[in-house]
């Protein structure tokens, strides 16, 4: 089985991120990119479910610019088989990814997308619900915990929801969506690291697949939030208990 | 055009995320649909009938609405579509996992989590965990849209007098099926709708002492719990006590940050309450930075005293 996993770079989680003082954007000039820590539990759930002999073949597969073959070089230092970029300098929104995943979907049929619940720096929470409604698949999103069952063609997710936990059986093909606690990514070694360089990556661009990418919002600007000045120190815990009767007055 | 929001519920009671939703659809300006698809549903949909600003209540009672997936609760959506400007929903889990699924059926783009409504095309919402705030315009012809709860102060659950219409249910698309759920018990308030939350993080060092000193707290103070994902990831709590990025966003009157460094992924998830208190033995700790009270001291010593004080 085929197992297709969406990528996507980011500025590192450990960035913190400056607005431009124009007010158009982010400033990613000299920023540390990364792959987005969803993604990374998303290629090591599919090299888990290789290792453990569930599925034959891992891909993926990234959306943006040159630079995303660095993120697709470390999913396969992590234990992919092949890479495929899609490259392009515009824009692309959760629509536009949907529809460029699904064209490679067309190409590739895998029975199982494994893809990140959010990317970090749009927090959108969309891409992977898009690609189920346009393959017109079955979706279980937020997953910590995935069995698949490829002989009786279903999938078993266990998924993190607001009052806990449920768990769906889906039937395949199906697009899975991961949550934090699902596994913990391996480090890359040096040794794969190498390997990788000599692993296949395809470059495609999104006229080849005939997707409109064009972007559907338009952001009109970009600002700090109101910043939360420090408070006070307290001395202890008498002192904590007097501010917050009489000063915050919110305990009675 | 109306505005159509999807109603948050169990089957029996309607839930409060709903009431923010529909305050964010308010702000639209237009006639207000509630759409409640679920399985033997009739009380909560008299619970939205009820809900102020309300013109109709539109419900879809069938076995396969029972259970929210996201599959067949999009494909109901998407064949009542028609007639509609916004379709809205709050940031629920329920709501993230069904509303871009509906957007890419009806080929839009969804717009994430709002936190303000500019105008009818234009909203705010929160990017890099919050720590910028974006202005986007849709060009769409129906705004598909997730509503942060804490954004909107919600309308009255009373008050309103809808009328009540019976929808055709659409097929069941017969793709997933649930075969459980874990549902954490807990007489205690919903992080989301709490006033007073009690947090901890990592230090507390396991679930025993996260309960012997953090539940007497919270009952005398009547809290919510929560926690850091450290706290989580380390098995001390259940998944869903995790405030943050990629947690719940809450914004009660009083957050306590207990043994929690205020990594900004927590931060993103409680930075809009209306006061922070940060409990911490590191005085360099980044909470203190958005701390309106900060207490440098052991947690282990001071918990006890703060509960035996209040
Ligand atoms: C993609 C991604 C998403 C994430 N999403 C979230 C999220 O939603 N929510 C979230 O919380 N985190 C999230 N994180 C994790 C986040 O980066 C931090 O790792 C996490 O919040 C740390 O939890 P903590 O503060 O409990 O632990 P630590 O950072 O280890 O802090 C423990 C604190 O306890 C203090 N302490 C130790 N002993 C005592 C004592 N005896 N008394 C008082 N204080 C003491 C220490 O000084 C320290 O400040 C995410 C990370 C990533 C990469």
């Amino acid at each position: 089985m085929k197992v297709l996993v969406p990528i996507k770079r980011v500025v590192d989680f450990n960035v913190k991120v400056r607005v431009k003082a124009d007010g158009s954007g982010i400033d990613l000039a000299n920023v540390k990119m990364a792959m987005n820590p969803f993604d990374e539990i998303a290629v090591e759930e599919a090299v888990r479910q290789k290792e453990a002999g569930v599925v034959t073949e891992v891909v993926a597969v990234s959306c943006g610019v040159a630079a995303c073959q660095e993120t697709l070089r470390t999913a396969l230092a992590l234990g992919a088989d092949r890479g495929v970029l899609v490259e392009t300098d515009a824009e692309l929104q959760p629509l536009a990814v949907a529809k460029l995943l699904k064209a490679i979907v067309g190409k590739e049929a895998p029975q199982l997308v494994i893809l990140g619940k959010q990317a970090i720096d749009d927090d959108a929470n969309q891409t992977g619900q898009m690609l189920a409604a346009l393959l017109g698949w079955s979706q279980a999103t937020f997953a910590s915990k995935v069995v698949i069952d490829a002989a009786a063609g279903h999938v078993t997710v266990t998924r993190e929801i607001d009052g806990g936990l449920e768990t769906l059986e889906l039937k395949l093909p199906a697009v899975v969506t991961t949550d934090l606690r699902l596994n913990e990514p391996r480090y890359a070694t040096l040794p794969n690291i190498m390997k990788a360089k000599k692993k296949p990556l395809e470059t495609l661009k999104p006229e080849d697949l005939g997707v409109d990418v064009s972007p559907r919002l338009t952001t009109l600007k970009v600002v700090e939030p109101p910043k939360r000045t420090a408070g006070v120190r307290v001395a202890d815990v008498a002192q904590l208990i007097d501010k917050l009767k009489n000063e915050a007055k919110v305990i009675p | 055009m109306s505005i159509l929001v999807i109603a948050e519920h169990d089957n029996a009671h309607l839930k409060t995320a709903t009431l923010n939703a529909v305050a964010a659809a308010v702000k639209l300006g237009s006639e207000i649909h509630l759409l409640v698809a679920g399985s033997g549903c009739d009380a909560v949909a008299e619970q939205a009938a009820a809900v102020a600003g309300v013109a109709k209540v539109k419900v879809a009672d069938a076995a396969h609405y029972a259970d929210q997936t996201a599959e067949n609760l999009a494909a109901l959506i998407h064949a009542h579509a028609g007639g509609y400007s916004h379709i809205l929903a709050a940031a629920t889990s329920n709501g993230k996992n069904t509303l871009p699924r509906v957007a890419a059926l009806l080929d839009v783009a969804q717009i994430s989590d709002i936190i303000a409504v500019e105008d009818a095309d234009t909203f705010v919402r929160p990017i890099y965990a919050g720590n910028a705030l974006a202005t986007v315009k849709s060009a769409d012809a129906v705004k598909v849209i997730t509503v942060r709860t804490t954004g909107f102060d919600p309308v009255s659950a009373v008050g309103g007098s809808a009328t009540i219409e019976t929808l055709a249910s659409a097929s069941d698309q017969g793709q997933a099926r649930l075969i459980g759920r874990e549902i954490t018990k807990s007489a205690r308030p919903e992080l989301g709708a709490a006033k007073v939350i009690i947090s901890g993080g990592r230090a507390l060092g396991s679930g025993e002492a996260y309960r012997q000193l953090l539940e007497p707290l919270a009952d005398k103070l009547g809290a919510a719990l929560g926690a850091s994902r450290a706290a989580v990831d380390a098995g001390f709590v259940p998944n869903d006590y995790q405030v943050g990025q990629t947690g719940k966003i809450v914004a009660p009157q009083l957050y306590i940050a207990i043994g929690i460094s205020g990594a900004i992924q927590h931060l993103a998830g409680m930075k809009d309450s209306k006061v922070i208190v940060a409990i911490n033995k590191d005085p360099d700790a980044p909470i203190f930075q958005v701390a309106d009270y900060g207490l440098v001291a052991d947690l282990f010593q001071v918990i006890p005293e703060l509960t035996a004080a209040l």
